[in-house]
Formats: structure tokens, C-alpha cells, sequence
């Protein structure tokens, strides 16, 4: 084992049967033979270091197997081949408040839940107050927690969550749950852990949050370990194999009087075939359809950089170019440059709304990408052509 | 397995802490408390004095033998009928949370040891003041006899409790098996009655006795009565074992029955890395 990795996950394979009527009594074991289960895989030679003290994001679609690594990593399921190896003391937050008992105060249910949290009843001892205090539950410690709102559990669970005390903390998606202040109060917490220097796992469907707080990561995909490395450089290749494969991902709306009926990146008529250069002309065609007809929509676009910042957009409307009223199909092109962009990827946001704004027909969030090249590989902070000239004075 | 013991130690905060809170939940709302734990061997007692009164037994002190092979039994019958549903009934805690799952059937028995020790205390207290008192030429066989009942019970317990996860039967087979268990051991008929009736009978070339006795419970059972029951009676209703006989005898069952522990974890052991999958 390195001496620098807090988890060592090696050629981890998980294999679940899938019963089609799953056989829990013996007769329809014998019955059933071994034909009616299926091998399901759902994690497949998986193989990587968690640092010490860093800050791992694991990330994927559902059924990636995320948390199911993030379970045999916590020793919950055991890999079908493989090992994993972790050294300190782990915790594992897949749920608030695990073995609560409703019967039980509030006291003795911290206590409880406090020991599978891997915490000793002196150490216990020692957060109590702070624990109480957190939940804004003094007063109410010697009742049974069946009389609490289910607020107050939350907190509960909550509390003592945030006082455990791991080298190394497993954080599953289900934290994310709950409104804003509670998911800002865990993120603190999470910043904390990390000034603290403890290593934390933390499986997540929210990219953004995985660039804002870890300084890895891995992305599962059927899973097998599709990317590992920066974050940024994980969460744009997560994006690119789901845009790929799985379009519903990315995120759409509107109400589709009027829908997007296809688009597509053009350099002068044929479509993008590999990274634009600097100076480039990018087209953007957007092919409407009207499903009924629309007074004078307005088509517009966005582009972002690969850290989610707005580059430039544009519209029908700003252009000068009204649609009028829309029946049947209409074809719209953007041409947007010559390109003064950097080095880099970029996503495209198409949309189609009324002229005041207000209403969205068809919107498709970042759906689309495109990459540029330059000879400077991306040191420059802003593509300006420059030209040069000799000549005698 | 020395891992695996290590293992438990370091965990046994959460096993500590199950069996508070089983006994938390299990009398809590209610305004008696644990003493409904002491008060079933006094009604027993009580019961039992009454019906041999009215209707006579021919045993000698009879709710006295009774209760010393009963109270062990009932350590065996909650163990196994509360082990083999604790993994299914702790479903949320095992998909959710890492520890070592033997704990889980751990806790069961540990539940029915305090109230075994509870209820014994009741039934020494009883013989204490009744005045029927302790032999101590056999009372030695009873730590010996506590040392073989927990071991076969928790290596059955650790059985069962693996095997209804994967096979829901295993819970009504369980009811049937006790049924006909605890009619095998000598706990409400004399022992020594079983010993002359199958010491004749053959069965397959082997002395029915002899088969009757591979039932463990029946070796612990008569040791808890030899170590409390010594009426004058005692040896026409005891098996006809010297209490030297008794205690080797006690001994191999606690010796094989660490051997089946072994086997029985083990099998946990490997079963438990399912459970999260199969609840």
C-alpha cells in the first residue's frame, strides 16, 4: 500500500444477481434452478488511489455504480474479486440518523447512531452538548424521538453526522437532500473536513459542486472507470459521454409551441469535424418546428467555457432578423466569429422564446460542444491575430 | 477467525448498545418494566406449586426441577426465535452501515442472557428462602452447564440467523423444530424416565439412548437440574450419570460445540457479505 493513499480500490468487480421473481423460500430455490438469475455487473475492474487528505468526487449516471462502490469502499457489500484497502477511521454517511429507534430518546438514539458512526461512548460524551446544541433540540433530549417532527430527526441525524470524528469520510448524494441552508451548513461542514486535512469521498449527481469541492475525481460509467484526474477535466468528459449517449441528461425545457427540431455545429456548410482554430467562422443552424403557430418568436444562443463561464450570445431579435409568425418548419443560422477564443471547449445553449422574454418555447441547456486549437496550446488569455511585417526603414 | 474476533472487539460498542436498546424498547411503555422478566418464573413457580398440589406428580419439588431446565431452554427459544429474524429485522441498519453483522445475532442472545440471568436470580433467591438451599458437592456443574448452553446456542443462533436471509422457511421451520426439540429434552419429564425406556430400544444398531443423547440440550439440561435440584428423589428422576460423568460430559458439548461455533461463524461470515444485497 502507498504510503500516501488513504483507499486503495484494486481490480474491484461486484456482481448481483438479478432474479427475475427473486426465490426467497427453499422450494422455489430448488425449483428455480440457477436459470432464472441473470449476472448483473455493476462495478467491473475498477481500480484507483484515494490520496490522503484530498477530496475525491465520484461521479456518474444512475446505475453507474457509484454507490455501490461507494458501499464496498465502506465495507457494506464485499467486491465478488478485487480488494479494497483503507487505512484511519472510517465513517460512512449514506443515511441520516441510521438505527434510529423511534422508541428510544433522543439521547439514547445519539448514542446509538453515534457508535455506528465508529465513535466511542466517552468520545460521544465528549460532542453531547455540542451535538444538542447544533440540533437546537435542548429540552427535548429525554423524549422519545417518535413525538419529533420529522424536522427535528433530521437535524437530529444531522448533528450528529457533523461530529463525527473519521480520517476518512464517506458522503453519499443522499446529504443533498433538503433545502438550501441545510446542503450550504453540509458544505461548510465538507470545507471544514478538508482545512482539517481528512480525507472525504463524496458521490454526487451535482458536477458543480465536484469542481467546487474536490481535487479529484473519478467518473464510473456501466461501471467500469470512465475518467479519473482533475476535476474539471472529469466532469467535462462526464458531460461529453453523457451528451453522447444519453441526451435526455442534458437538462431542457420549455412549454414546445414551438421546438428545436434539430441543430448542428457548421464550418461554412459542412458540419464540424474536428477542433475549430482560432479566427475560425462557427456556424450555429437551428431548425424550428411550429407545432402551432407563433407570432414573432426569437431564437438565441450562448456559448460557456469549459469552467461554465458566459463567453458571448446572441439573438434573432438583436440581430434584426424577425421571424414573423411561424408556421411549419423555419431554418435559423448564427454565424458567429471570426473566433476569438482561446484554447479550449465549449458549450452551446440554444433557445426559442417570445420577443419580452418571458416565454420559453424550447431551451437546451449546453447540449452541444465544440473545442478549439491553438498553436499557443491554450497559455494565451485572449486569441488576438497578430501580423508581422519586415520591411527597410 | 482471529481477525474476525478482533474484529468484534473493536466493535462491540454497537453489540453493547443493541442489547441496551432491545431491552429499552422492549420495556419501555411499559410500567412494570423488567420486572415482567422476574415475574414469569414466580407465576411459574407459583402455578406449578398449585397444580402438583391438586393433582400430584410423583416428582419431588417438582416447579424447582421444572424451572432449572426450563429457564435454560428458554435462553435456547429466544435466541433462535429472535436471532433468525434480527438480520432481516435490522434490514435498514445492514444496507446502510458498516459492522461486523455477527453482531447482529449476538445481540439476541445477549438480550436472552440478561433475561436468563434474571429470571435464575428469582429462582435462587426462591431457593434460598424456601430453605431447599445448594448442594455443593453438584452446584460446580452449573457455571459449566451456563459456559455449554451459550456456546450451543449462539452457534446455532449464528446458523439460523444466516439461513433465513437467503430462505424465508427457515422461520416456520424454526416454530416446528423448537416444538419438537424441547420435547426430546428432559425438561418437564424426568430424564431418567427417557433413559429406562430407550436404554431397550434399538434403533438401527445403535441404543435409542444413546441417539437421544447426541441432543445437546439433553447433557445441558441435566446439568442445570443436577447443579440445583437434589431432593431426595433426585437420582430416580436425573439420568443415571455420576456428577463426575456430568461434568466431562458438559465438557465435550462445550468443546464440539466451539468446534460447530467455528463452522457456524464461518458460514456467517460468508453469507453476511450478501445480506445487503439479498434484503
Amino acid at each position: 500500500m502507498s504510503a500516501s493513499a488513504a483507499i486503495e480500490v484494486r481490480d474491484v468487480s461486484k456482481r448481483f444477481r438479478i432474479w427475475r421473481e427473486k426465490p426467497t423460500s427453499l422450494k422455489q430455490r430448488l425449483l428455480a434452478g440457477r436459470s432464472r438469475a441473470e449476472d448483473f455487473w455493476a462495478l467491473r475492474d475498477v481500480t484507483f488511489d484515494v490520496p490522503s487528505g484530498s477530496s475525491f468526487g465520484l461521479i456518474g449516471h444512475n446505475g453507474s455504480g457509484k454507490t455501490t462502490l461507494l458501499k464496498v469502499i465502506a465495507g457494506i457489500l464485499r467486491p465478488t474479486t478485487g480488494s479494497v484497502r483503507q487505512r484511519g477511521r472510517l465513517a460512512a454517511l449514506l443515511e441520516l440518523g441510521a438505527g434510529f429507534h423511534p422508541e428510544l430518546t433522543g439521547r439514547e438514539n445519539v448514542y446509538l447512531n453515534a457508535s455506528f458512526l465508529g465513535m466511542s461512548r466517552r468520545e460521544t460524551d465528549r460532542v453531547y452538548d455540542d451535538i444538542v446544541g447544533f440540533a437546537e433540540l435542548e429540552g427535548f433530549m429525554e423524549t422519545a424521538v417518535k413525538f419529533y417532527s420529522s424536522g427535528m430527526l433530521v437535524r437530529l441525524g444531522f448533528a450528529v453526522a457533523v461530529h463525527v470524528d473519521p480520517d476518512v469520510l464517506l458522503v453519499d448524494e443522499v446529504l443533498a437532500v433538503g433545502d438550501e441552508a441545510f446542503q450550504a451548513r453540509c458544505i461548510e461542514r465538507v470545507q471544514r473536513f478538508q482545512r482539517e486535512g481528512r480525507t472525504i469521498v463524496l458521490v454526487t449527481h451535482a458536477l458543480d459542486q465536484v469542481r467546487q469541492l474536490c481535487d479529484l475525481a473519478v467518473m464510473l460509467d456501466h461501471g467500469r472507470v470512465r475518467a479519473a484526474g482533475a476535476p474539471d477535466d472529469v466532469v467535462r468528459d462526464m458531460r461529453m459521454a453523457i451528451l453522447r449517449q444519453d441526451l435526455a441528461f442534458a437538462h431542457e425545457e420549455g412549454s414546445k409551441e414551438v421546438e428545436i427540431d434539430s441543430a448542428a455545429l457548421l464550418v461554412g456548410d459542412d458540419p464540424l469535424g474536428g477542433p475549430l482554430a482560432p479566427g475560425d467562422v462557427l456556424t450555429i443552424q437551428v431548425d424550428l418546428r411550429a407545432n402551432e403557430p407563433v407570432d414573432d418568436p426569437v431564437v438565441s444562443f450562448a456559448l460557456h467555457d469549459a469552467a461554465n463561464r458566459f463567453v458571448v450570445g446572441g439573438d434573432t431579435a438583436s440581430s434584426g432578423v424577425p421571424l414573423g409568425r411561424l408556421e411549419g418548419k423555419r431554418r435559423v443560422r448564427f454565424h458567429v466569429g471570426p473566433l476569438p477564443f482561446v484554447a479550449g471547449r465549449y458549450w452551446v445553449t440554444i433557445g426559442v422564446h417570445s420577443r419580452d422574454n418571458r416565454h420559453a418555447y424550447h431551451v437546451q441547456d449546453q447540449r452541444y460542444a465544440f473545442s478549439v486549437e491553438s498553436a499557443e496550446g491554450g497559455r494565451e488569455q485572449v486569441f488576438v491575430p497578430v501580423r508581422a511585417e519586415v520591411s527597410d526603414p | 477467525m482471529r481477525t474476525r474476533v478482533r474484529e468484534l472487539a473493536s466493535y462491540r460498542e454497537i453489540l453493547w448498545n443493541l442489547v441496551r436498546k432491545e431491552l429499552k424498547v422492549k420495556y419501555t411503555a411499559s410500567v412494570l418494566g423488567a420486572v415482567w422478566s422476574l415475574l414469569n418464573p414466580v407465576v411459574f413457580l407459583a402455578v406449578f406449586s398449585f397444580v402438583v398440589v391438586v393433582l400430584g406428580s410423583g416428582i419431588d419439588h417438582y416447579p424447582v426441577f421444572l424451572l432449572a431446565g426450563l429457564l435454560p431452554w428458554n435462553l435456547l427459544n429466544a435466541s433462535l426465535s429472535n436471532g433468525s429474524q434480527s438480520v432481516i429485522a435490522n434490514a435498514n441498519l445492514v444496507k446502510k452501515v458498516y459492522f461486523p453483522r455477527e453482531i447482529l445475532p449476538l445481540a439476541t442472545v445477549g438480550v436472552a442472557l440478561v433475561d436468563f440471568v434474571l429470571q435464575s436470580s428469582v429462582l435462587l433467591v426462591f431457593l434460598l428462602a424456601s430453605g431447599y438451599g445448594f448442594v455443593l458437592a453438584t452446584i460446580w456443574l452449573y457455571p459449566l452447564a451456563i459456559a455449554a448452553l451459550l456456546v450451543v446456542t449462539t452457534a446455532v443462533t449464528l446458523l439460523v440467523a444466516a439461513m433465513n436471509v437467503r430462505y424465508r422457511d427457515v422461520q416456520h421451520l424454526l416454530g416446528l423444530g423448537l416444538l419438537v426439540w424441547f420435547w426430546l429434552t428432559p425438561i418437564v419429564y424426568p430424564g431418567r424416565l427417557a433413559q429406562e425406556t430407550l436404554a431397550s430400544v434399538r434403533v438401527g444398531g445403535a441404543s435409542a439412548w444413546h441417539l437421544y443423547l447426541l441432543n445437546p440440550m439433553t447433557t445441558i439440561v441435566s446439568g442445570f437440574q443436577r447443579a440445583l435440584y437434589h431432593s431426595a428423589d433426585a437420582g430416580e428422576v436425573l439420568p443415571d450419570f455420576t456428577t463426575g460423568t456430568l461434568g466431562a460430559l458438559l465438557t465435550a458439548v462445550t468443546v464440539i460445540g466451539l468446534a460447530a461455533l467455528w463452522g457456524t461463524w464461518r458460514l456467517y461470515f460468508a453469507m453476511s457479505g450478501d445480506f445487503a444485497e439479498e434484503l
